[in-house]
Formats: structure tokens, sequence, C-alpha cells
């Protein structure tokens, strides 16, 4: 949407191809001038400590996202995942942080295990398989913690949540060395490679000897593990423990920040970059509307604008 | 009058010249053949006509006025209709909905006439020897009368050109005598057909006119029957005729290097209505043809040995090793490597560049503790590209953007990165153009005398012939013949053939 007005004399065919590629970079640029520019106190660094510490967990969940969306699947699941995690800290914190941190991943596991099997063994198309845990999860999560707001105290649980590591957010720190993880995997690792080779042609990897099954259940509980990671940072970051809004309606920011970052929902091709600038891309657009006292209406159906046109970009390039 | 006519046409995409000041005239009533090798400019040349493409320069007339079709939709107005390889209709819907999709029939409260469509839907379709019920969802037809189906639609819309990318490919005997019979109606009706094919045979029974593409550039134009094959061929390739005339048809030279024990055995490879007791020995340095018409079941033979086809029962030895239930990844690495049929649905990862497509089969041995080394992939890749002369402008180019013939080769690389001892080869030469399948034919006999076991399947039976040892023949999903030494003969194959379809008639 402003990548138009920013070079007026590129052509239509150029711009299509670079849309989705550079976009949302440019997009994000541009927002920063405009806010440098207009909004007052926007250069502040409290102003960008709130910003990257509310993106953060939006950008771990989006990451495993890329991850399923690689594989040509979608992980709806995300969310319930959060806040079963954030159920089950405050109820094992007696055995000490490590030990309630390691639950919390294992219930991660435990979920990403399931919806791995149903996609992979049983067959059953990854919208409908995340959709049961989706709606099961947060039902468990609610039976674990009694349906019950639960305070949490502990001093590393608020480090982790609060504290600062050489002048950054230990949750800012935490989430960019998972994208650096990430993007480690998708680029050097088998597993990563054949990741994206499933989403590009389930059948040709299947006949090139991919352990097809394999692969795909370990994405899913990579996904379910990131999204484990951010529900108790999450727990760790407002001291308590609520499983009914712990990651609610995140897993459409994160499909989003994916979608926007440029990765096709065709499979194939995971952008973890651009999977980060999606999410960067998002928070400031919502940033920027409140700054100016825009309803959040107006807010919604601006990012309803980007998401179309990210989509629409990424549509014709698969055209081509 | 000519009835489609480009002139001077020219298309560039980034890097590459795909039409160069071509020019093309099809006259009412003419069957006119296109041929080129795959990347002579065939396919654009065919969206420039069908408006899916724009030209840069020059022009395209449709009955003496200059036309600019903004979409594939509004050349099918104007009567331009196309017939892909892959036919473009709804599987899920019924034959007859197919037929009229959107402008069905209807009754008089303004609701589609279901009875008088599926009447008219039969009617038509019985001219296309196509007699299955029309109510059935088309995707349950077999893919020649869905292509059948896709014909009549093209016609029906009162199409004044129809255009065809290789239509019998995926069809059997019978049903290229029905397609050739409708093109003679269309023919006699003055309405212009461009017929593209590989298939010679073809060309030279229904083809009026030839025009010739290479590189983007038009190589010649003009009647058919001037025009001999040997000749056809060499314009092609932009090769000699003494050279043609020297290398023959296909690139095989005939000699036999088996020797030793066999090193695939399949004994007794049986699989509810598809296969039965299919037995099968491959020496070091063999190539074994599987002989039979489509449906015979060649494919799930290759596929079982492959580990992609589920067995009820039989056993799989290589190398004197007995593969237990296999899987692909099992018979992967007791050095099976199999190149399947439909090279881009089962075949290459089309997103992917040339490099991850070779390596995908071979990341475990290119790896260290899950970690690829780009090193030994690099190594790899450069080795098989050179040997294979694989065309690509470099190792990170999408094999999407490939040739035809180029991505067989990159898939041929892929299998061959892996060290395989048997090669299961199934149609390895359908689809790509004649250079390159003479390239991958020499191939094949190299990699034989190298002391691979290779199975071939391949339809074209002069291809069968020539490459193979010993020939299987199947039928039904059972062995009903073989062909050793100077029996095989695409004389004695047909036979074979013929006389076990003949056995199918006593059983009757």
């Amino acid at each position: 949407m402003t990548t138009e007005t920013l070079k007026p004399a590129l052509d239509l065919t150029r711009l299509k191809a670079w849309l989705p590629k550079y976009g949302v970079y440019a997009a994000i640029l541009v927002l920063i001038v405009y806010n440098i520019a207009f909004t007052p106190n926007f250069l502040t660094l409290g102003n960008l400590r709130i910003q990257l510490i509310q993106v953060a967990p939006i950008v771990i969940v989006a990451l495993g996202m890329a991850l399923v969306i690689g594989t040509e699947g979608i992980d709806l699941s995300v969310g319930s995942v959060m806040a079963l995690a954030a159920a089950l800290i405050p109820l094992y914190l007696g055995y000490g942080v490590v030990g309630a941190i390691a639950v919390s991943l294992l219930a991660g596991v435990a979920v990403g295990l399931v919806n791995g099997l149903l996609v992979a063994r049983v067959g059953l198309q990854p919208i409908v398989a995340t959709l049961a845990l989706f709606v099961g999860g947060r039902g468990l999560a609610l039976v674990i913690s009694g349906g019950q707001l639960k305070d949490v105290r502990n001093d590393d649980l608020v480090f982790l949540g609060s504290g600062d590591l050489l002048g950054v957010p230990v949750l800012v720190w935490i989430a960019a060395a998972l994208v650096l993880v990430v993007a480690f995997v998708v680029r050097r690792t088998v597993f990563g490679r054949r990741l994206l080779a499933i989403g590009g042609n389930r059948p040709a990897a299947q006949l090139a000897g991919v352990p097809v099954q394999r692969v795909l259940i370990g994405v899913y509980i990579l996904c379910a593990v990131l999204a484990s990671i951010a529900g108790l940072l999450a727990v760790a970051r407002i001291q308590s423990s609520d499983a009914s809004s712990v990651g609610l309606l995140i897993e459409l920011s994160a499909i989003t920040a994916v979608v926007v970052g440029g990765t096709p929902l065709t499979g194939g091709k995971v952008r973890v970059l651009g999977t980060v600038a999606g999410a960067l891309l998002m928070q400031l657009v919502v940033a920027t509307m409140i700054k100016h006292n825009l309803q959040p209406s107006t807010t919604e159906m601006v990012q309803a604008v980007i998401i179309l046109v990210a989509v629409y970009a990424a549509r014709e390039r698969k055209s081509r | 009058m000519a009835l489609l006519e480009v002139a001077g046409v020219s298309k560039v995409f980034p890097g590459v010249r795909a039409l160069d000041g071509v020019s093309f005239t099809l006259q009412p009533g003419e069957v006119h053949a296109l041929v080129g090798e795959n990347g002579a400019g065939k396919s654009t040349l065919i969206k420039v006509l069908t408006g899916v493409y724009t030209p840069d320069e020059g022009e395209v007339r449709y009955q003496d006025r200059p036309v600019r079709f903004g979409t594939p939709m509004d050349a099918q107005r104007a009567g331009i209709s196309t017939i892909y390889q892959e036919v473009n209709l709804v599987p899920l819907m019924s034959v007859a909905h197919n037929l009229f999709l959107g402008r069905e029939p209807r009754n008089r409260f303004g609701l589609v006439d279901g009875k008088r469509m599926a009447a008219e839907a039969h009617e038509v379709l019985r001219q296309y020897g196509v007699t299955a019920d029309v109510r059935r969802p088309l995707g349950t037809l077999a893919l020649g009368a869905q292509q059948m189906v896709a014909l009549a639609r093209a016609v029906m819309i009162d199409a004044r050109v129809v255009i065809m990318d290789e239509p019998t490919s995926s069809l059997e005997p019978r049903e290229v005598e029905t397609l050739f019979g409708v093109i003679d109606d269309l023919h006699s009706r003055g309405i212009g057909i461009v017929y593209v094919s590989h298939r010679m045979d073809e060309l030279y029974r229904i083809c009026d006119a030839v025009t010739i593409l290479r590189d983007g550039k038009l190589v010649h134009t003009g009647k058919l029957a001037d025009l001999d094959r040997l000749r056809l061929v060499s314009l092609m390739l932009g090769r000699d005729m003494s050279a043609v005339r020297k290398e023959g048809f296909t690139g095989f030279t005939g000699e036999s290097n088996a020797s030793g024990a066999p090193v695939l055995r399949a004994e007794k490879l049986s699989s509810r209505h598809r296969l039965h007791d299919v037995s099968l020995e491959v020496r070091p340095g063999e190539v074994v043809g599987l002989g039979g018409l489509l449906g015979a079941g060649r494919s799930e033979t290759i596929k079982a040995i492959g580990g992609a086809f589920p067995l009820d029962s039989g056993d799989i030895t290589v190398a004197g090793d007995k593969l237990g239930k296999p899987t692909p990844v099992k018979a992967l690495k007791a050095g099976i490597a199999t190149q399947p049929e439909d090279r881009k649905a089962e075949g290459i990862v089309a997103g992917l560049s040339v490099r991850e497509n070779i390596a995908l089969a071979v990341l475990p041995r290119t790896s260290r503790l899950g970690l690829v080394s780009d090193r030994k992939i690099d190594k790899i890749v450069e080795t098989f590209m050179t040997r294979l002369r694989i065309k690509a402008s470099g190792p990170d180019q999408l094999v999407g953007d490939l040739s035809g013939g180029n991505q067989q080769k990159v898939l041929l690389a892929r299998l061959l990165a892996t060290g395989p001892k048997v090669l299961l080869l199934d149609e390895p030469t359908r689809g790509i153009d004649v250079g390159a399948k003479a390239e991958v034919q020499a191939l094949i006999d190299e990699l034989a005398a190298e002391g691979l076991g290779v199975v071939l399947v391949s339809s074209d039976a002069e291809e069968l012939v020539e490459g193979s040892d010993r020939v299987v023949v199947l039928r039904d999903g059972a062995v009903v013949g073989e062909l050793r030494g100077d029996d095989v003969t695409t004389e004695a194959l047909l036979e074979t053939i013929a006389a076990a379809a003949d056995g199918d008639h006593d059983d009757h």
C-alpha cells in the first residue's frame, strides 16, 4: 500500500515481482520515517522497548507457524498451546522454575505430536486436525487452572518476563535467539531442506526417500514448542496465569505475520526474516494508529488491506 | 483468407528471448503441426495466441483483423479454444455439467434443466466415443475420456480455432483413433487446428502444414508432405542430416553388457486387482524393458519395486539382500532409484532450485549431525550438471523454469547421486524434446555399461526395443511373455501385445 507512493515510476510487472520479496521491509521503513516525522515521542527508548516487548510473543509463535505453512499446512492450535503452557506454570512452580518450564515445554511437545500424528499418519487436513486442539487445548488449560487467574511470583520468571540484559529486554533477546535458531534450521539443516521439499511437492519428496511423516511430525512439534515458549513468557511478563486470555487469537496474528512476510500459503518456501518483519509491520501499524488516536476499527481495516495486498502479491508471483 | 495469423511476434522474458520475430499462419480447415524442441518457443507462441501473454512486438490477426486478447477468456469467446495436456475441467462435477458449464439449458422456471442437459450431453459425447454415464463426476472417467469431454466442450462453444497441446500423451491407442476421427470432422467443417506433438507418426498422419521453431525463431514453415522425417528432425535439432542418419532416431547403441548374478529380483509381486504374480530379474548392466498397453501394470510394477505401491505379497531382493516390506526410504537405501512417470506431480519440486532438487535424496549423505554441507552438495551438483549437460542459468535456477528435458535430467541427477544399483525408469523420455531424448537414451546405455541394472518402461515401441536387452510383456497386471536376444524387435513386441489382447477376447 505504501510502496506505490514510494516509487511511482516503477512499472507494474517489476513491482509485482518485487513486492512479495521486499514490500514488507519497504512498508516498515515508510512507517518508521513517517513516525519519526509526525509522531511525538516515537524515537524514545521507552516506546521502542514497549513495541519490541509486545511483538516478541507474536514473532515466536509466527516462527513456528511459518515452518508449518512451509509444509503446506497450518496450525490453529498455537493460542491454545500458549494457554496450556501458561496454565501449567503455576502448578509446577513448586518444583522450581526449570521444572515448571520443562513441564510446559513438554505439553507443547505433546500437543505437537498429536497434531503431527493427525496430519502425517491419519492424513487429516491440517486445518481440521489443529482445529481439534484449538478447541480442546484451551478447554484443557481451563480445567487445569480451575478457570481462575493465578498470580505467579517468582524472581527468575520475573527476570525472563521483565528483566534486561545489556539494556535490552530479556524477552527480546529470547525472541531474537529463536529467530536465529529457526533461520538456521531452515537454511542449514537436513530437516529444513526436507521440510521445504515436502511443502513444494509431497509425492516427489516421498519418492526421493524423504521420511515425510517424521519430518511433518517434527514440524508440528517445533511449532507447538515455540508456542509454549511464548505462553510461558506471557506468564512471566504479566506475572499471572489466565488460561482464558493468554494467546487468544494469536493464531491469526501469527498467520498474518507469515503471510505479510511473503511466505506463500501454498508451501515450499519459508521466509524467516520476512515473518519477523511481517510481525513488526503489523505491530507498527497498530502503534501508529493508536498514537494518532484512530479508532481500533480503523486499525483493523488497515490491517485487512495490508493482508489483502500481501496475499495478492504472493498470488501474482505464484502464477508466473 | 487466413484464419489466424501471427506476424513478427517477439516476447522477451528476463534473460531469454522466448520468441524472436516469429510469424505463423493458420488457414481455415487446416491441421497445422507446431513442432520444436522444448524451449523452442512453442508454449510461448500458444500463450500469445490464446491471450495468456501479450507480445512485446508484432501483431496477432484473427479473421484478418488485428486483435489483442487481454485474457484467455477473451480468446475463447472470440472462438479460439485450447486443449491442454492436463484437463482444465472440474473433476467433481458431472460430465454433463462440465460440458455445459456456463451455458446450461434452462427450463421455464429459469433453473438448470438437468434432464435435457444429460440427454444432449449424451448425444454429443457419443460422437466423441464417450459412452459413460454423463451424470458421473468427470473425475471418475479415464483421462482419455476426460480429454474428449474437454474437446467436445471446446468445439461446442463455437470454436473457429482449436489448439491441441500434446493431446495424445495420455490417450490409449483406441482413444487416439477417436481423436483423429474428431480432428477429421473439424477439418471438414473448416475449423483450424494447431497441433503440438512430439510423435512423428501422428504428425504425418493428420497434419497438412508444419511450422518448426528453434530457440524462439522460425526455422521452417510449409506443407508437411514436402518434408521427410529426417529433414524435419534435423531442422528441429539444427543438426546435420547425415548426423541424424548416422546416430539414428534414438540414442541407443543396442549393445548388451549384462553379466553376473541378478542385482534385482522381484518374485511374485501381487496386489489386489492390479498385479498378479509378476516376477522379474535384472542383472548388472542389463536393461529390461516392460512392455504392454496402458493399464497393463507396468507403472505399478515399477512403483511396487520402488516401495511406493502397496503389495499384498511378493519378495524383492537387491544384490542378494531381501527387502522387508518395501518403502521408498528402504528401497532407496538398498540401491533402488525410481523415476516416476509423472515428472511434475511426483518428480521435481518446481519451487526449489536445481541444486536443492538434485541434493534432495542425498541429504543424509551430505550432512553431519543434521547439518548439510554446502561444499559436498555443490560438488555433487556440479558433477551431475556437467555430466548430464543440464542447461540452466546456474544451480540456483528454479527447476520449474527449466524445459521439460532439463527437468527430467535434474530428476535423473537426483537419482544417480544416490549411487543406485538399480534404476527404474518410467517413461524417461515422455514429453521431452528430440535432442534431450537422445541424450537421455544415450545416458541409459552408458549407465548400463557401468554395471547398473535398469528397468525401462516406455510406450514408445521403438525406444523400448532399441533400449532394452530383454522385454517382459505385461497384460492386466500379469506377465504374458518375454522377448530375448534377436527376438527383441518392434514386430515381435507388437505381436506379443496383440496376442495377449487376443487372449483377452478368448476369456470372454
